[in-house]
């Protein structure tokens, strides 16, 4: 196991590629700490998978270093690397029992006979893969088969890191529960070092203890799934996480109240008056309807989806989602909204702005 | 029209694929078929769209047989999981493509394909290639095709599995506007819970080939008739636990029991199963709304916690089962701590040991 540290890390598919445009990742320095389970996040063409390729190997970087426990590792190819994969789409040999699926990185490094044996009935055991290891590979449902490749990754004792590529695309969301939960409880046994990559914010925030948010070849904030989720450090981050995502109105900040439309309401901090265009931020679960109090709304229409409704509404011509949940009191005569005031954040020019307390 | 399935049954190579089958699809209809993979979600749909031959039953629109119809006497459109485009053609030309092969006049192809652009937000990239469009639009371009021919039936086969969760997102919430405004019968596949709730309408639940249940998508999902139907329609999944009914009240395998009302006092004497979701598990007795009774308290081992931001899945273990609870709010607790769970009454399901709802909500204890 390792600590990896990316250091001053860009890079471009285009040769010469100038800063901008051209850097499918932007530089970055970030360090990935020894057993320490991370997610990667973001939507497609955000540079994540790059920025996994570049950690196993399978890219070199145009610019930057990276770094294993101090030693410079930039130029090594991915076999020196000693670093697991698992990809999106089950990798099991067919013709193999599950056994020998999972015994395979180990044989063929040369690991000791009954060091394999207990290995991998551990592994099995904690994936839930005891019953089926005398079976054939061949003919497991998708679900089984991606047990295999995740077990597969972890099988290994000494590797540096895990990394995993949107592994449980393919499951169907009632395993996913199970999966999740099993790879957590793994991670809090074995303690590797686990990067999780996906588009999903469900599995990000679940599976990791810290949580890597990117855009546009950018890492826009690393933190604790409640911090992105609470106090998101760039309005993508907050679109991004959350369903519905954070709403963002257009106001103007004065000191430790806010202004939309000539209506005020108080913020949870005082802020500098700053230039730039100023939004609040605040989640669909931090708004409540009232009859009397707050800012006046026009409801559009409403979802219900079981636990709670999801009303869509417009606030001075802007929309805006809010949530009610299951059992609460909502209906047409509650023409206004509350935000409750510590949970309002302020972005200037995109970017979270910190306020001082009150 | 209206599409009809009388007794629609599949068998290939001795295999029951689609047990025997009846729906009534209505005009203008969303219709959800919701199942985990494998449940006979795309082989119903190929059946209703006629390209596959049912073994058995007979299928109508508008009351008129049309079981040996082939696909293409039948005016439906289907839209896939990938993004099926022409690759060659710009994003008018493969909207047009349908109209230009029924062979309608210039003017009315520009018209049609330009206000089916502007539903699905297209306008900006009309003469681009699809490749070169993003994944949300390159399936927004499928479903224009879909829905420029107006089509009387229109099937939809998980379309939005391989687009990002954010653009997923986006597109559930306008699907079943543009849809409402097309007035087709559509039919839509998922595996998710959550995409049958946004999407509204009509749900059937499917297991196995089997559709267990067919009704509101609301109701379904209040009102599971059956265990699998609850499964099926649950994530997080339901939480169960087995228990012996004496008289009434009910002790569950883990030492608790809870008194049972009327309607279920009256069931005769045998094991249960009782089911509830993962938010109506409380953490605190006063969430618990309830009148009457007081809710049924247990006390849990934490096997693990996970925060989502706004909320927390709590894994509990209950005697030999285990649980998933959503509490709001971020409970960061250490694994195999106790903790004291509250279950709403109103939020009960008693199902018998054939998985039939005999009792829920207020009516079960």
């Amino acid at each position: 196991m390792a600590q990896i540290t990316l250091s001053d890390l860009a890079h471009s598919y285009v040769h010469n590629g100038a800063e901008t445009g051209d850097f499918a990742l932007k530089t970055l320095n970030h360090v990935w700490q020894d057993g320490g389970a991370y997610a990667l996040l973001g939507p497609s063409g955000c540079g994540k998978t790059t920025l996994l390729n570049i950690i196993s190997g399978l890219i070199t970087p145009s610019r930057g270093r990276v770094l294993f426990d101090g030693v410079d590792m930039t130029e090594s190819p991915a076999e020196k690397r000693n670093i697991a994969q698992v990809f999106q789409f089950p990798v099991v040999y067919d013709t193999m029992t599950v056994r020998e699926n999972l015994a395979f990185p180990l044989k063929n490094r040369g690991l000791a006979r009954a060091a394999i044996q207990a290995r991998v009935a551990l592994i099995a055991e904690m994936m839930g893969l005891g019953e089926i290891l005398d079976r054939k590979a061949r003919g497991l449902p998708a679900d089984a088969k991606q047990k295999i490749s995740l077990a597969r990754g972890m099988v290994r004792e000494s590797v540096n890191a895990i990394l995993f590529d949107e592994p449980l695309t393919v499951i169907d969301p009632q395993l996913k529960w199970e999966l999740r939960t099993q790879l957590k409880s793994l991670h809090r046994e074995l303690r590797h070092t686990m990067i999780y990559v996906t588009h999903d914010q469900v599995e990000a925030l679940t599976f990791a203890d810290t949580v890597v948010m990117m855009h546009e070849g950018r890492v826009l904030q690393t933190g604790t799934p409640e911090s992105l989720f609470e106090t998101p450090a760039h309005t993508f981050v907050g679109h991004f996480i959350g369903s519905p995502g954070m709403n963002f109105l257009e106001a103007k900040i004065e000191g430790s109240r806010g202004v939309i439309n000539g209506q005020c309401f108080p913020l949870g901090a005082n802020y500098r008056t700053a230039s730039g265009f100023t939004q609040i931020g605040i989640r669909p679960e931090y708004i409540q309807f009232s009859a009397d109090e707050g800012l006046p709304v026009v409801v559009k229409h409403v979802e219900d989806v079981g636990r709670r409704r999801i009303v869509h509404a417009e606030l001075a011509n802007s929309p805006i989602s809010v949530s009610v949940p299951e059992g609460q009191f909502f209906d047409n005569t509650m023409a206004r909204v509350r935000f409750i005031p510590d949970k309002i954040n302020i972005f200037v020019d995109d970017w979270r702005v910190q306020g001082e307390a009150l | 029209m209206s599409l009809e399935l009388q007794g629609v049954s599949q068998v290939v190579d001795g295999q029951q694929q689609i047990a025997p089958t009846d729906l009534v699809l209505e005009k203008g209809t969303m219709n959800v078929l919701l199942g985990p993979t494998s449940s006979g979600k795309t082989s119903l749909m190929r059946l209703m769209a006629g390209l596959d031959r049912p073994s058995t039953g007979r299928i109508f629109s508008s009351g008129r047989d049309v079981t040996n119809e082939p696909v293409q006497a039948r005016n439906v459109a289907m839209v896939y999981q990938e993004f099926i485009n022409y690759p060659g053609m710009t994003v008018f030309d493969n909207i047009a493509s349908p109209l230009r092969l029924k062979g309608q006049s210039r003017k009315e192809v520009d018209r049609a394909v330009r206000s089916t652009a502007e539903m699905l937000k297209l306008t900006p990239v009309l003469q681009r290639k699809p490749l070169a469009l993003s994944g949300g639009q390159q399936q927004r371009c499928a479903l224009a095709r879909a829905l420029v021919k107006k089509a009387a039936l229109v099937l939809l086969d998980e379309p939005l599995a391989n687009l990002d969760y954010k653009l997923r997102e986006e597109l559930r919430v306008e699907i079943p506007r543009i849809f409402e405004q097309a007035g087709s019968i559509f039919v839509y596949a998922t595996t998710e819970p959550e995409e049958a709730l946004l999407l509204g309408g009509n749900t059937a639940t499917l297991w196995e080939g089997q559709v267990t249940q067919f009704g509101p998508t609301l109701s379904v999902y209040r009102k599971p008739q059956t265990l699998t139907t609850a499964q099926v329609f649950s994530d997080p999944p339901m939480n169960f636990i087995q228990g012996k009914k004496a008289g009434d009240s009910l002790s569950l395998n883990g030492g608790a029991s809870l008194g049972l009302r009327k309607q279920s006092a009256a069931l005769s004497d045998a094991t249960y199963t009782l089911g509830f979701r993962a938010h109506h598990i409380k953490l605190q007795q006063h969430e618990v709304s309830q009148p009457g009774s007081p809710p049924l308290h247990l006390q849990c081992t934490l096997v693990a916690s996970e925060v989502t931001g706004s909320e927390t899945f709590l894994h509990l273990r209950y005697g030999e089962t285990t649980w998933v609870a959503v509490a709001s709010g971020t409970h960061v607790m250490t694994q195999g701590k106790q903790v004291d769970i509250w279950l709403d009454g109103a939020h009960l399901y008693l199902f018998d040991l054939t998985g039939c709802l005999v009792a829920c909500g207020d009516n079960a204890v």
